[in-house]
């Protein structure tokens, strides 16, 4: 990433314009060609560097009020394996390995696990613990019970 | 209260949380794949946006990728203090998302840093600041990050 590529997330992280032709308005806004505006920001969803370019819904709003992120002690020599079987369940909408801090935090999978409510992810979180099977030695859901902040990532001009 | 959402609008948040258009005239594109006008659209993002449907609309980037740091972290936060911690917390630019959840670590934030040693100094400074142990758990590994809320 250059200056130019900087110039374009600062310009967008918070969103794109609400224009008919947005990308001239980020142009302008960062002394570029519209047409050099899309380029960077194609190479950028190609390498990665945009995870996505679109609507975020909110899933709160949407009626998925129960939010649970589960979280699983499982033995670190299989995580691998039931990792990329149970983030691949279509409930789930993220899932990472991520460290213990014994004695307190035990877990090392976190599986986020959105229902509308708790019933639901209680229903699945069992699901996930069917394909973990004996190596699930412990696990937990953590309900979210309020938004204290959501902003988007933010970097400084 | 927002309106209930129409057969267009599910259809627009189903179909473009991601692949909005990198074009010249993206919500034209758009127009066309729902059968309505481009201002049409615009309107309709602008209000969902306004109701609180959609929380962002535009690019998601990824902070490793982009050379920052990102992480989860933890804190045990006293229950007579919560609202105190919570607004030193939420200062901090870094802190991208934080929840409350029901758990003895009961605060739960995202911290995103333009370089990968932000994030250490980052939370030496959230400990300084509240006085509490920030419980570090930076992804070892990714499985999935799944993209859709079907509506």
């Amino acid at each position: 990433m250059d200056d130019l590529d900087r110039a374009i997330v600062v310009a967008t992280q918070e969103g794109l314009p609400l224009s008919l032709r947005p990308y001239d308005d980020v142009a302008r806004s960062v002394g570029l060609e519209p047409a050099d505006v899309i380029n960077r920001m194609e190479k950028m969803l190609k390498s990665g560097v945009i995870r996505r370019n679109g609507v975020v819904p909110n899933h709160y709003a949407l009626g998925y009020k129960a939010n649970g992120m589960t979280v699983w002690d499982v033995p670190d020599d299989q995580i691998s394996a039931l990792g990329r079987r149970v983030g691949a369940l279509d409930f789930v909408s993220h899932c990472y390995h991520r460290p213990r801090h014994l004695p307190d935090w035990p877990y090392n999978l976190f599986c986020m696990v959105h229902g509308r409510d708790h019933e639901s992810v209680e229903k699945h979180t069992r699901q996930i613990l069917m394909i973990l099977g004996d190596a699930a030695r412990d696990h937990r859901i953590l309900y979210s019970t309020r938004i204290l902040k959501k902003s988007g990532l933010r970097l400084v001009a | 209260m927002s309106a209930p959402l129409d057969a267009i609008d599910r259809a627009l948040i189903n179909d473009y949380q991601g692949g909005f258009p990198l074009s010249a005239e993206p919500f034209a594109e758009v127009g066309a794949s729902l059968g309505i006008e481009a201002e049409e659209v615009l309107a309709r993002i602008t209000r969902l946006l306004d109701e609180g449907t959609l929380s962002r609309f535009g690019p998601m980037y990824h902070a490793e990728k982009m050379g920052g740091g990102l992480t989860l972290a933890a804190l045990e936060v006293p229950d007579d203090d919560y609202e105190r911690i919570a607004e030193i917390v939420n200062e901090f630019d870094e802190v991208a998302h934080n929840y409350a959840r029901d758990h003895d670590f009961n605060m739960w934030f995202v911290i995103a840093t333009e370089t990968p040693e932000g994030v250490a100094e980052t939370i030496s400074r959230i400990e300084a600041a509240t006085g509490l142990v920030v419980y570090n758990m930076p992804k070892k590994e990714e499985f999935f990050i799944g993209l859709r809320f079907e509506v």
